[in-house]
């Protein structure tokens, strides 16, 4: 993966620039020790490391409004970094780059259950969101499986997903309002505790912007009582159309599961081997989720098992029990840590429409073969966004390069069949150069034109998001 | 200018002389605009609906008619129940998809499900140079670049003349149920609509009327599923709510959520209309400096529609608060829309400036 050269301009500055951060910020607030910046110079993406020139931990709005103030008059990148579990490499650094890091602001602002909403500090992580609220019966409906320790300021940039979307949405539809700090060190506020842009919908822009408008430093979300309760089926098939059928008849019945989720053969037989779930070895496996009152998911449980049962399934299991629940997630949660633990992996998350599911993984299996690497294919199967595992091995010469060639396959078929790069995990640098696969120029011209106005020197992680090419002179300006 | 096709409307755009006004089925004359009509009535018709997918497509300028027709016949819906201008405002013709995400028009099931943005997955459009863009696409989950989508939803033609657009659409619900508390003052109708809101019994609408069809304040909830699920939050909902009084539970009675939703009581009612989103708890307090001639809140006391003296700025009575007024009907010399901070003003013009920077789409309009 190519990054831009870093500035000769900027790296010879470096102790002049670590000294200025260092009259506006505490002294532990400033990181340029090489054996300490390292901490900071890869994601989730391990794949690709580069150490910063210097890392800052600032603890409010107005510490980061001097920070990128800094180092706009300085002309100095800057990359913004949550909690760094980005798969897409979103918070890589460049050596010439200054990382902000949020995670010292993690408090909670205020919290208003008659409204319905949380204002937190965007250093916080998903999970401590729910955590903040769930003794008075709420939650925070977005849940990335990273939850435990991805920030909202993380979430906010990529529009994180989750599990539970089909029916709660994504970030961007939890969001209700920001304070957004932009490079030159303005304080803008966005929405609040109200619904809906009372102007142009400026909010619906940030989220999703891959912090290259602003570094968001508070944000207002919506929070929901949480319902009476739920539970999963379990669901075996010996062919992907028929699973995909039974997804397409359920929705159609009019039901709207929480979740429904869908692993395939390889990807099973890796999860049994590792968390013994009990699962049947079959082509498809779904597990659908329901909730509300035990009445109500007994109801709705009745039409899923009816439909289920019209398909043939090799097994059909209701957990009967909050412990044969667990054990139907059990295998779900553990499916990345089992593929891990047979071999380094590539997690891809490009959407497809659901009817073209089958056609989709039967050409991932023959692309498998082609390139020689093995693939499991976890996924979202209500919203489409595929979860495509590829395995190789990160010792051996060529592999990444194999890999990443196989991950580009995969995305440019998910574009063909009316689909896109990626569904919840951002576009960062992994997606970067397939942009122009999803978009023609034009469409990226009135996506760059955007960044222009928010940071014109486009200092703000700069390398991300646009083909490198397509950013050039807008970078090198 | 009536383009039939993308292609026609860019070069149409390219080539203008002058401001444009973009007009679909024109059943929502919002703001001040003057310019050459530009109607976008014939790029038209459903593209794709995939009821198993959950999703449709379909150009600018289909009547939204069209597509609920077309989703009824799957059991589908826009479940965020786009509101109806045509009563309140007194126009006719029909009222087209283009408008409807143009203006980010929803109903009282927002505040359970969502605003049409929420719902938006792609769009196509020219931008004021005659640029084709598009952004977004036909699927559930898309973070792929920056969201155009949500920018280009109720940005009334600003930013560029929407070509066509997909929306997420959800299945159609087999019972509705509607609870009526009778009698309750403004603070105490917003307080039980926040319980019930706030509840795990997924309350799809929330609203109070100070003056209801019997001219006595009335207070509505509504819950939709299957019959039994219906049935047993009602019973849920009633045992929460009864300190608040006495629940009246009907089955079904869409015509009075039709009525929420067109905010038909002003309909013939002389005066300004205006429309307010703000903190549900602070609302009543806001409704009390109005010195409105009528109101009626909706999505749980986060949307009040206000109708005024003609002529009257409601800003300046409302002053500061979390949220934002706009004049949906009225002679007010204001602006239409709540006037914005100088940072996100300036990013506000930025974009205009970018997008359309000989300033000729609908000009005036977002002032």
């Amino acid at each position: 993966m190519e990054m831009p050269a870093p500035d000769s301009r900027v790296l010879s500055r470096k102790a002049q620039i670590v000294a200025r951060l260092s009259e506006i910020l505490p002294r532990d607030a400033v990181i340029s020790d090489e054996r300490e910046t390292r901490a900071y110079e890869c994601d989730a993406l391990t794949a690709y490391k580069c150490p910063p020139l210097c890392a800052v931990l600032p603890a409010s709005t107005k510490e980061v409004s001097d920070v990128l103030r800094l180092c706009h008059e300085m002309g100095v990148p800057v990359v913004p970094r949550g909690s760094g579990t980005s798969l897409a490499g979103g918070a890589l650094p460049t050596a010439d780059c200054v990382i902000l890091g949020v995670a010292r602001m993690n408090d909670v602002i205020e919290t208003n259950y008659d409204d319905r909403y949380i204002r937190v500090q965007t250093g916080r992580t998903n999970l401590s969101v729910t955590g903040a609220v769930e003794t008075n019966g709420f939650f925070y409906a977005p849940d990335p499986s990273s939850q435990l320790a991805c920030a909202i300021a993380g979430n906010i940039a990529m529009n994180s997903g989750g599990a539970h979307c089909l029916k709660y949405g994504v970030t961007t539809n939890n969001l209700m309002g920001v304070t957004m700090v932009l490079m030159d060190g303005t304080v803008v506020d966005v929405g609040g505790a109200h619904l809906d842009a009372g102007g142009l919908d400026i909010l619906g822009v940030i989220c999703g912007s891959e912090g290259q408008l602003g570094v968001v430093t508070e944000a207002t979300l919506r929070i929901l009582h949480k319902p009476e309760n739920a539970r999963p089926v379990l669901m075996g098939y010996d062919s992907s159309e028929v699973a995909g059928q039974v997804v397409t008849d359920i929705i159609k019945a009019g039901i709207l599961p929480v979740a429904i989720e869908f692993m395939d053969r390889p990807c099973i037989a890796a999860t049994e081997a590792f968390a013994k779930a009990g699962y049947p070895m079959c082509e498809a496996l779904l597990i659908v989720e329901v909730e509300g009152s035990d009445a109500e998911i007994d109801a709705q449980l009745k039409l899923i098992m009816e439909i289920a049962g019209r398909h043939n399934p090799v097994e059909l299991r209701e957990a009967r029990d909050a412990d044969e629940a667990g054990r139907i997630w059990l295998g779900r949660k553990s499916a990345f840590g089992a593929m891990g633990q047979i071999n380094d992996y590539m997690c891809l998350d490009g959407t497809i429409p659901v009817s073209s599911l089958p056609f989709v993984l039967r050409r991932i299996g023959e692309m498998s073969r082609e390139f020689g690497l093995d693939v499991g294919n976890v996924f979202h199967a209500g919203d489409g966004n595929m979860h495509p595992l590829i395995l190789f091995d990160a010792n051996k010469p060529g592999d990444l390069e194999r890999c990443e060639a196989f991950g580009a396959e995969i995305l440019k078929l998910c574009v063909e069949v009316g689909g896109c790069l990626t569904g919840e995990h951002g576009v960062g640098i992994e997606k970067r150069d397939l942009m122009n696969v999803q978009y023609d120029p034009a469409d990226l011209e009135a996506q760059m034109a955007i960044k222009d106005i928010f940071d014109p020197a486009w200092l703000l992680n700069a390398a991300k998001v646009f083909p490198l090419e397509a950013s050039l002179a807008r970078r090198a300006a | 200018m009536t383009p039939m096709s993308e292609e026609e409307l860019a070069q149409m755009v390219a080539g203008a002389n002058g401001p444009l006004r973009i007009r679909g089925g024109g059943t929502r004359p919002i703001g001040h605009c003057a310019g050459e009509e530009l109607n976008t009535s014939a790029m038209r018709g459903i593209s794709l609906y995939e009821p198993g997918a959950l999703t449709i497509v379909a150009g600018a300028g289909t009547p939204v008619a069209e597509v609920q027709k077309a989703l009824a016949a799957e059991n589908q819906r826009l479940a965020f129940e786009p509101m109806d201008h045509r009563a309140m405002l007194g126009t006719e013709g029909a009222p087209t998809l283009g408008g409807m995400v143009a203006a980010n028009v929803s109903g009282p099931r927002r505040i359970s499900v969502g605003a049409c943005r929420d719902f938006m997955l792609g769009v196509r459009f020219v931008d004021g140079q005659g640029n084709i863009i598009k952004n977004g696409g036909r699927v559930m989950k898309n973070v792929t670049g920056y969201d155009l989508v949500k920018l280009l939803s109720g940005s009334y033609g600003t930013l560029g003349v929407l070509t066509e657009v997909s929306l997420k659409v959800l299945p159609d619900v087999e019972t509705t149920g509607t609870l009526r508390l009778h009698g309750l003052s403004d603070r105490q109708a917003v307080a039980a609509l926040s319980a019930a809101l706030g509840s795990p019994f997924e309350v799809t609408a929330a609203a109070h009327a100070p003056k209801g069809p019997s001219g006595d304040p009335v207070t509505m909830l509504r819950i939709e599923g299957f019959a039994d699920s219906v049935t047993y939050r009602a019973d849920r909902l009633r045992d929460l709510l009864k300190v608040y009084g006495e629940v009246d539970v009907a089955v079904g009675d869409g015509a009075a959520w039709e009525a929420v939703r067109d905010v038909t009581a002003f309909a013939d009612q002389p005066g300004d209309v205006w429309r307010i989103s703000a903190k549900p708890s602070e609302a009543p307090d806001l409704v009390a400096r109005m010195e409105a001639k009528a109101v009626q809140y909706d999505w749980g006391g986060g949307l009040i529609w206000a109708l005024t003296d003609a002529g009257r700025d409601l800003r300046a009575a409302l002053g500061a608060f979390d949220g934002h007024a706009t004049l949906i009907r009225g002679t007010a010399d204001v602006p239409t829309f709540q006037p914005e901070t100088p940072a996100l003003a300036a990013i506000t013009a930025g974009l205009r400036t970018k997008f359309d920077p000989r300033g000729i789409l609908n000009p005036g309009i977002m002032t």
